[in-house]
C-alpha cells in the first residue's frame, strides 16, 4: 500500500506509455498538477472567438433556411447552403474532440487529463441543437479544465453558470412568474423550470441523500431566474427575468427588496461548495471513481477533511487521496471506462500524434467515436447530467467487451504501423507486474494482431 | 491454419465446427431451452418521467385548461378513449390496437418513492421493485427474482437487451444483455489463450463467456455502411436521427427472440423529462414508443403477440400544472402503458383522483392510487402463474397484491 510509478499511471493516468516515462511520485505528481498546463498548450483548441464566429455563421444560415421553409422552399438554395456548411464544418469540429484524444495519449501529466474527465463528468452537459453541439469541446475547456485543482465554488459557478449547462438544463426559459417579464406577457404565461435547480443540489453539490427538500429546489429555481445564456453563447443576468424579492435555501435569505442581481446566484453556490454534504458527496465520488467501487472508509474521510479544512480547496483533496495508503492498494477493482480503456491503449502502443491528427473525420468515427459508442460511452456526451455510470458491474456488460475486444482486434492493426511484438508490449503496458497467463498469451498468440489484443483484454490491463 | 469465428460463419458452419466450439466453455452457445409456457413478457422501462397526464388528457377535468394551458391547447387528432381521457395525437397509430382490444392504461400509479424527485433514485427504485432506497440499497432487479422463483423455466430464455446494463434485470438468476451491432473475429487458439487470462477474473470472464455465446445467436454480420452512418450521426446527436433507428431495431431483436423461445424482454427508452416545451419535446418519445409497440406487434407474428403483454412503465409522473416553460417539471403519479394480444380489453385503469389542489399530492402533482408495482405483479401472476406469496414477500416484497385486476383473457 505505497506508491508505485506503474500503479501511478493505471489508476491516476491514462496508463503506461513506452515513450513518457511515469511519475516518480506523489510530490512529482502534485507538482504537475499545480503547475502550467503543456498540453493544452501542445494540442491546443482554438480560441472561443473562433467557435463562436462559426455558430453565428450556422445561425445567419439557419434563419435564411428557416425563412425559406416558410416562403415553401423547403430543399431550396438556403437548405443547400447550410447542409453544405455543416459538412464542411465537421472536420474542425471533429479535429477538437481528436486534440483532446491526443493530449490523453501523449500528455506527461496523465492525472490532469483525468481530473478533466472527472469533473466535465460531473458536470456533464452537452448541446441540444447545432449551435451549442460544437461548442461542447470548448466547455469543457473554458468552464472544466483551468478549476480543476482551485476551489470548487470556482468550478461550480463556472460549470452551472456556463451557457451550455444553462442551455441543457432549461434555464434559459425559466422566468420568476412574477417578474417584470412574466407580468408584462400574461397571455405567454412564463414562469419557473426547476430542472438546473434540482441538479445543482442533486448532482452537482449536496448530492440526493444531502439535507434539502423540494421546497428548497423550488427556492433555488426562483434565485436562478435571470440568469440565462445569450445567443451570443455568453452568460447574461437579466433583473428582468428575475423573481423579486428574498429566496431561502437551506435556511439562509439571499437577495432581498433591492434590484436582483447575479452576486445572490453566486453567493448561494458558494454556500453549497462549502456545505459538508458537498464535501461528503464530492469525496466519495472521486474515490469511487479513481480507487474503487466501495472505497476505504478512513480515505474517504480524510479527503472530505482536507476539502472542508481548507474551503473546497479541489487540489488539497487530490493531494489527501494520494496520500492516503488505501490509494495505493495492490488489487486492482475498478474497471476501466470505455474512454480511458481505447486512450490507454493509443497511450500503449504510441500511436504517433501525425499519425492521430492524420485522422479525417471518418477516422476518427471509425477508431474512436462508432466504438466508444458500442461500448456503451458516446464521446464524451452522456445523454443525462448525471454522467456516465461509476458502477464497474455498468461497464462489464457482455456487449461491452465485445465491443472492446473488436476494437482490439482491428484498431491498433491500422493506427500502430508496425504493430509491437506482443512479447514488449506486454512489458510496455503492463510494466512490472505482468501475470503470468498474459505473459504466455502474449508470447503464445498466433499473430502479432490477437496478442496485442490478448493484452489489451487481460484484467491487468482493463482494471486500474 | 486454425478456421477463423465469425457470427456469419457461426450461423452458416455451426454444424461443422459445432463439436470443437462446444468443447470451449467460452463458446458455448446459449441453449434455447423450451418454456413450459407460451405467454410472453415485454417491460419497458421508460426513462426521464413520462408525463401521463399529457398522454392521457382527463378532458372530464375542468381545471385542466387552467393548470395546463398550452399544453391542453387544441385537440386536433387526439383520440377519445373513455371516461373523459383522450390519447396524445402522437399515439394516433396505436388506434387499431386499441379497436383491437390490445392497449390498456392505468393512471395514477406510482411507485412508493416520494418527494425528492431524483430520476436516478427514482429508476432505481422501479427496477429494483422495493419500497426504499435507503438502508443497504438492495442491487438485484424484480424482474430478476421473478425469474428467479419461476419453476422449470430455464433462465435462458430470458433475454435484456440494450446498450445499457439494466437494474431491473441485475441479480443472481442470469440474463443476458445484448444489442445487434457488435461483432468480432478471433481464432480458436486466441479464444483459448483469452479464456486463460481471464480465469482469475470471474466477472470478465463470464461477461465474455457470454458475449461469445450469444454473438452466435445474433443474426446477421458486421456493420454495414448505413449502420455505421447511423452510429456517426447517434455521436453527433444522441437524441437525433440515429437514434430513432437505434429503438426500431431493439425492437425487432426483441420481436425475433419473442417469436421464437425467449419469453420474457426487457429494454428501456428514454427522453421522457420534458422540462421545456413540451407539445414539441413529448412528440419523438412518444413516437418511438409507439413505433416501438407496433414493430413488436408486426414483427411478432399473430400467435406469439397473441401470447404476449407489454409492460410500459416510467419512474414518476409530471407536475399537474404546467411549469413556467411550457413543459412539466417532476411529479409523483404517473401512467402505466399496456398493450399485447393476451389482454382481455382495452381499457383505462387505475382510479383517478382528480385534480383539483386538495386532491393533488403536496398540492402540486397528481395524487398515486396505486402502487405501480402490484400492476407489474399481476402481469407477472398473470403471464407465468406466480404465487401471490411469492409476489408478496420475495419479488415486491411489502405489497398486497390486492383482487386480481384481471388484466389477460
Amino acid at each position: 500500500m505505497s506508491f508505485s510509478s506503474t500503479l501511478a499511471a493505471h489508476r491516476f493516468g491514462y496508463g503506461l506509455s513506452p515513450e513518457i516515462a511515469p511519475p516518480k511520485s506523489v510530490n512529482a505528481m502534485l507538482r504537475a498538477l499545480r503547475g502550467r498546463d503543456r498540453a493544452a498548450k501542445q494540442f491546443a483548441l482554438p480560441p472561443v472567438s473562433d467557435v463562436h464566429a462559426l455558430t453565428d455563421e450556422i445561425r445567419q444560415l439557419q434563419r435564411a433556411r428557416r425563412k425559406a421553409q416558410k416562403a415553401g422552399r423547403d430543399n431550396g438554395p438556403e437548405h443547400a447552403a447550410f447542409e453544405a456548411f455543416k459538412k464542411a464544418s465537421r472536420p474542425e469540429i471533429l479535429r477538437w474532440t481528436a486534440q483532446g484524444v491526443l493530449r490523453r495519449v501523449w500528455s506527461e501529466d496523465g492525472l490532469r487529463e483525468r481530473l478533466v474527465d472527472f469533473w466535465a463528468d460531473h458536470f456533464a452537459a452537452r448541446g441540444k441543437n447545432y449551435s451549442f453541439r460544437t461548442n461542447e469541446a470548448h466547455y469543457a475547456e473554458t468552464a472544466i479544465r483551468p478549476y480543476i485543482s482551485g476551489k470548487f465554488a470556482d468550478l461550480l459557478e463556472a460549470a452551472v453558470l456556463h451557457p451550455m449547462m444553462l442551455h441543457f438544463l432549461d434555464q434559459n426559459a425559466s422566468v420568476g412568474p412574477n417578474s417584470p417579464f412574466a407580468q408584462q406577457r400574461p397571455k405567454q404565461e412564463r414562469g419557473l423550470n426547476e430542472n438546473l435547480a434540482r441538479e445543482i443540489l442533486e448532482l452537482h453539490t449536496l448530492g440526493v441523500g444531502g439535507a434539502y427538500e423540494q421546497k428548497d429546489v423550488r427556492q433555488l429555481a426562483k434565485l436562478l431566474t435571470g440568469v440565462r445564456a445569450n445567443f451570443d453563447i455568453a452568460l447574461q443576468f437579466e433583473p428582468r427575468r428575475a423573481e423579486p424579492g428574498a429566496e431561502t435555501v437551506l435556511g439562509r435569505s439571499y437577495g432581498g427588496a433591492e434590484r436582483a442581481k447575479l452576486e445572490d446566484v453566486q453567493a448561494v453556490l458558494r454556500d453549497l461548495a462549502v456545505h459538508p454534504d458537498t464535501a461528503a458527496h464530492l469525496a466519495q465520488k472521486m474515490a469511487v471513481h479513481f480507487v474503487a467501487d466501495t472505497p476505504d472508509t478512513d480515505l474517504v474521510a480524510s479527503m472530505k477533511a482536507a476539502y472542508l479544512e481548507t474551503d473546497g480547496d479541489l487540489s488539497a483533496m487530490t493531494e489527501a487521496m494520494l496520500r492516503h495508503p488505501a490509494a495505493w492498494q495492490v488489487a486492482r477493482h475498478n474497471f476501466k471506462q470505455p474512454m480511458t480503456f481505447l486512450c490507454s491503449a493509443l497511450r500503449g502502443l504510441a500511436v504517433p500524434v501525425a499519425r492521430l491528427e492524420a485522422l479525417q473525420g471518418g477516422g476518427l468515427q471509425r477508431y474512436v467515436g462508432a466504438p466508444l459508442r458500442t461500448m456503451g460511452q458516446p464521446l464524451g456526451k452522456p445523454l443525462g447530467p448525471d454522467g456516465f455510470s461509476e458502477t464497474d458491474g455498468h461497464w462489464l456488460s457482455p456487449q461491452g467487451l465485445a465491443a472492446r475486444l473488436q476494437w482490439s482486434l482491428s484498431a491498433p492493426v491500422d493506427l500502430a504501423r508496425p504493430l509491437p511484438d506482443p512479447r514488449r508490449f506486454v512489458l510496455d503496458v503492463l510494466g512490472e507486474d505482468v501475470p503470468k497467463e498474459v505473459l504466455f498469451a502474449a508470447k503464445a498468440a498466433e499473430s502479432r494482431r490477437e496478442g496485442v489484443a490478448l493484452v489489451l483484454m487481460s484484467p491487468a490491463f482493463q482494471r486500474m | 491454419m486454425s478456421k477463423r469465428l465469425t457470427r456469419r460463419n457461426f450461423l452458416t458452419q455451426g454444424a461443422a465446427i459445432g463439436c470443437s466450439v462446444a468443447a470451449s466453455p467460452l463458446l458455448t452457445p446459449v441453449s434455447f431451452a423450451a418454456a413450459p409456457t407460451d405467454n410472453r413478457l415485454v417491460v419497458i422501462v421508460l426513462r426521464g418521467g413520462l408525463d401521463g397526464l399529457d398522454l392521457l388528457r382527463p378532458r372530464q377535468e375542468a381545471l385542466l385548461p387552467v393548470l395546463r394551458p398550452t399544453l391542453s391547447a387544441g385537440n386536433k387528432g387526439e383520440i377519445p378513449l373513455e371516461g373523459g381521457f383522450g390519447l396524445h395525437p402522437e399515439c394516433a397509430p396505436l388506434y387499431p390496437l386499441w379497436q383491437a382490444g390490445q392497449l390498456a392504461f392505468v393512471n395514477a400509479v406510482s411507485t412508493p418513492y416520494r418527494d425528492k424527485r431524483s430520476h436516478f433514485d427514482g429508476q432505481d427504485l422501479l427496477e429494483a421493485g422495493i419500497a426504499s432506497i435507503e438502508g443497504d440499497g438492495v442491487r438485484d432487479g424484480w424482474l430478476n427474482r421473478a425469474i428467479g422463483t419461476m419453476k422449470g423455466v430455464d433462465v435462458q430464455t430470458a433475454y435484456a437487451i440494450g446498450t445499457e446494463p439494466m437494474l431491473l434485470s441485475r441479480g443472481d438468476a442470469e440474463i443476458t444483455s445484448w444489442s445487434p451491432d457488435v461483432d468480432f473475429i478471433l481464432s480458436q487458439q486466441g479464444v483459448a489463450l483469452m479464456q486463460n487470462t481471464l480465469r482469475g477474473d470471474p466477472e470478465m470472464s463470464a461477461a465474455m463467456a457470454t458475449a461469445m455465446g450469444l454473438a452466435s445467436k445474433s443474426g446477421e454480420g458486421t456493420m454495414d455502411a448505413t449502420e455505421l452512418e447511423e452510429a456517426m450521426d447517434m455521436m453527433m446527436d444522441p437524441a437525433g436521427k440515429g437514434a430513432r433507428g437505434a429503438h426500431v431495431r431493439v425492437a425487432e431483436f426483441a420481436a425475433d427472440r419473442l417469436r421464437e423461445d425467449a419469453r420474457i424482454a426487457c429494454f428501456s427508452l428514454g427522453g421522457w423529462d420534458t422540462h421545456f416545451r413540451q407539445s414539441n419535446t413529448l412528440r419523438t418519445p412518444l413516437r418511438r414508443l409507439v413505433n416501438t409497440l407496433l414493430t413488436l406487434h408486426n414483427r411478432m407474428g399473430a400467435a406469439a403477440w397473441q401470447r404476449t403483454t407489454v409492460v410500459a412503465m416510467t419512474e414518476f409522473g409530471r407536475t399537474a400544472a404546467e411549469n413556467g416553460t411550457k413543459g412539466t417539471d417532476h411529479g409523483t403519479g404517473g401512467a402505466m402503458v399496456l398493450a399485447g394480444g393476451a389482454l382481455r380489453k382495452s381499457g383505462v385503469y387505475g382510479q383517478w383522483p382528480g385534480m383539483d389542489e386538495a386532491a393533488l399530492y403536496k398540492r402540486r402533482d397528481l395524487m398515486p392510487t396505486d402502487d405501480v408495482r402490484r400492476w407489474a405483479a399481476w402481469a407477472l401472476r398473470s403471464s407465468f402463474g406466480l404465487e401471490r406469496s411469492l409476489l408478496e414477500t420475495e419479488v415486491f416484497p411489502g405489497i398486497e397484491l390486492g383482487d386480481d385486476p384481471r388484466l389477460l383473457a
